[in-house]
C-alpha cells in the first residue's frame, strides 16, 4: 500500500519537474526568438513564473514524499514569485518606454497608444 | 473586519487552553470552532462575517492561477511557431478602479493572461496601457475579461 503511494508521489515528482524545465527552456527559447524587448518580457515573465513554481512544487512533494518535511520556504518562493515577476515586468517595460525603444511592428508601422497620448499631451 | 479576526483568534486559543492540548491540530480546532461562532453571532457583531471575504480573496488567487496556466500555453505556442505571424502593438484601456492597491492588482492579473503585458499606468489613474501580442484579437478579448477581473478586485477590497 505505501509504496504505491510512493510510487503515485514519484509519478507527480517527475510531472511537475519535466513541465516545469520545459516552461523554463520555452522562456529561453522564447527571449532568443522574440524580435524586441516587450515580446521578450512576455516569454520571460509567464512561462518562467510557472516554470519556477513547477519545480519548487516537484521539490515540495519530494521533500516531504522521501524525508517527510514540510518545507515552507518553497511555498514562500513559489508566492513571492507570482507576486513580483509581473511588477517587475512593469517596470522593465515602463522604463524601456521610457527610455525610447519603439514596439517592433511586422510591416513597419508601429502601433503605440502610450506614446500617442505622451505626444498629445505634449502639444496642450 | 479586524475585530472579528482578534476574535476568531481569542477564541481559539482559549480553546487550546481549555483543551490543555498545546498544539498546532488544537489550535486548528478552536479557530473552526470560534468561526462557527462567529457565523452564528453574524447579526450581533458590527460588519458582514469575514471569512465570507477571504473565500472571495481565495476566488481571485483561483483565477489568478487559472489566467497563468492559459497564458503559458498562448506563449509556449508563440515560441516554437516558425513564422513571427504576431503583430504586437500598445493599446489603451480604461478602468474605473480607484486606489493604487486595485490598480496593481489589476495589472498584476493583465500581466498574467494571454498575450498581455502592462506596460504603463497614466498620471490620473484611470489608463492603462497594455502591449499586447497580437493586437486586434486581444483588444477585443481583454474588454471582456476586464470587468470580470474589475468586479473580483472590487468584491475584495470594498
Amino acid at each position: 500500500m505505501t509504496e504505491t503511494i510512493e510510487f503515485i508521489l514519484d509519478i507527480f515528482v517527475i510531472v511537475f519537474l519535466i513541465t516545469g524545465t520545459f516552461f523554463v527552456l520555452s522562456a529561453s527559447i522564447g527571449v532568443i526568438r522574440f524580435p524586441d524587448v516587450y515580446t521578450r518580457l512576455h516569454a520571460s515573465t509567464k512561462a518562467a513564473t510557472l516554470g519556477i513554481a513547477g519545480i519548487m512544487i516537484g521539490a515540495f512533494i519530494f521533500l516531504y514524499a522521501e524525508h517527510g518535511i514540510v518545507s515552507g520556504k518553497l511555498i514562500l518562493g513559489i508566492i513571492f514569485v507570482l507576486l513580483t515577476a509581473p511588477v517587475s515586468a512593469h517596470m522593465i517595460g515602463r522604463a524601456a518606454h521610457s527610455s525610447g525603444v519603439k514596439p517592433w511592428s511586422h510591416d513597419g508601422k508601429t502601433r503605440d497608444a502610450y506614446a500617442d497620448s505622451l505626444a498629445e499631451k505634449k502639444q496642450q | 473586519m479586524a475585530l472579528q479576526i482578534i476574535l476568531n483568534l481569542v477564541i481559539a486559543i482559549m480553546w487550546m487552553f481549555l483543551a490543555e492540548t498545546y498544539s498546532v491540530v488544537s489550535f486548528l480546532k478552536g479557530f473552526i470552532i470560534g468561526a462557527l461562532l462567529l457565523f452564528m453571532l453574524r447579526r450581533f457583531i458590527p460588519d458582514a462575517f469575514y471569512l465570507t471575504r477571504v473565500w472571495k480573496m481565495i476566488k481571485l488567487v483561483l483565477l489568478f492561477i487559472k489566467e497563468l496556466l492559459i497564458s503559458n500555453i498562448d506563449i509556449v505556442k508563440w515560441v516554437y511557431k516558425p513564422h513571427k505571424d504576431y503583430k504586437p502593438g500598445i493599446f489603451a484601456l480604461p478602468t474605473e478602479l480607484k486606489s493604487n492597491w486595485e490598480i496593481t492588482m489589476l495589472t498584476s492579473l493583465i500581466s498574467l493572461t494571454p498575450g498581455t503585458l502592462s506596460v504603463s499606468v497614466s498620471n490620473t489613474n484611470d489608463t492603462i496601457y497594455i502591449h499586447a501580442m497580437d493586437i486586434d484579437t486581444t483588444e477585443e478579448a481583454i474588454e471582456a475579461i476586464k470587468t470580470t477581473f474589475e468586479d473580483a478586485i472590487m468584491e475584495v477590497t470594498r
